[in-house]
């Protein structure tokens, strides 16, 4: 049971990751593009429904793309209006990513300060 | 088969693109796929460990996070993302890559306008956009909620 969940998580996962691959090598869009391509795809398929879908079908293969976080921020600000009215609207999508986003900041800071440029 | 100098080239040139496609994609099927059951590894155990799905959920991206920093700052994961490609962009750790590099990058311009601002160079696009879409989408919902 559990060693399906991996192999779904796997299959998904990468078949996400090959249309990413198939958009770099046939188009010109770079990667800034396709990664805000993929945050927008996922709050669209998050708000009509079959992004959750796939996140009940695949785990880990739908969440950790992307178009997860995408699908986050569609979650968050969907629970947050339906708990807080229009504030929800404001509060929601970030909220629902503010722990991803927080520690990408500090992390980056840190590797910042004690990393740096490689040495040529 | 019969084929001149310019013939062949021409075949090669026709084939080798399609099969480098065929391999960049290969790799990032595999790594990205590679990076997923990782998370569903380290989302199952969070949940063994007793949390909730909201829990489980935020720390499986914040150690997915703080891997793909760390391999940035040793100076892998520029080497893993040769290979993988989007495998290595598409997951939550391209994310976190397109964050820490450029923040190490322009370490020599000052940690304000250096550091600060162009860790934001790929990250901020994908929040703007996604937040506001986000937002469109919480304004369609109180709109049909009204009616």
């Amino acid at each position: 049971m559990e060693l399906m969940d991996f192999v779904k998580a796997f299959v998904v996962g990468g078949l996400i990751c090959v249309v990413g691959q198939i958009l770099i090598d046939k188009t010109s869009l770079t990667p800034a593009r396709i990664l805000t391509g993929y945050v927008v795809t996922g709050v669209i398929l998050g708000a009509v429904g079959l992004y959750p879908m796939l996140v009940d079908f695949a785990g880990a293969g739908a969440t950790v793309p992307l178009t997860g976080f995408g699908n986050s921020l569609a979650a968050g600000v969907r629970e947050a209006v339906a708990k807080f009215g229009w504030l929800g609207v404001f509060t929601g999508g970030l909220s629902a990513c503010a722990a991803g986003i927080a520690a990408a900041i500090l992390f980056s800071l840190l590797a910042a300060l004690f990393s740096g440029p490689k040495d040529k | 088969m019969n084929l001149t100098q310019n013939d062949y080239e021409k075949l090669v040139k026709q084939a080798s693109p399609n099969s480098k496609i065929l391999k960049n994609c290969l790799g990032a099927f595999l790594v990205g796929g590679a990076i997923c059951t990782l998370g569903q590894g380290l989302i199952t155990w969070y949940y063994s460990l007793g949390m909730d799905k909201t829990a489980a959920g935020a720390l499986t991206s914040i150690t997915l996070i703080a891997l793909a920093i760390l391999l940035t700052a040793f100076h892998v994961f520029d080497k893993i993302a040769k290979f993988a490609g989007a495998g290595t962009l598409v997951p939550i750790t391209g994310f976190a890559n397109s964050m820490a590099s450029p923040a190490m990058e322009f370490k020599a311009e000052g940690f304000i306008l250096g550091v600060g601002a162009k860790m934001f160079s790929i990250a901020g696009p994908v929040i703007v956009y996604g937040t506001v879409a986000s937002m469109i989408y919480g304004v369609i919902l109180l709109l049909l909620g009204g009616m």
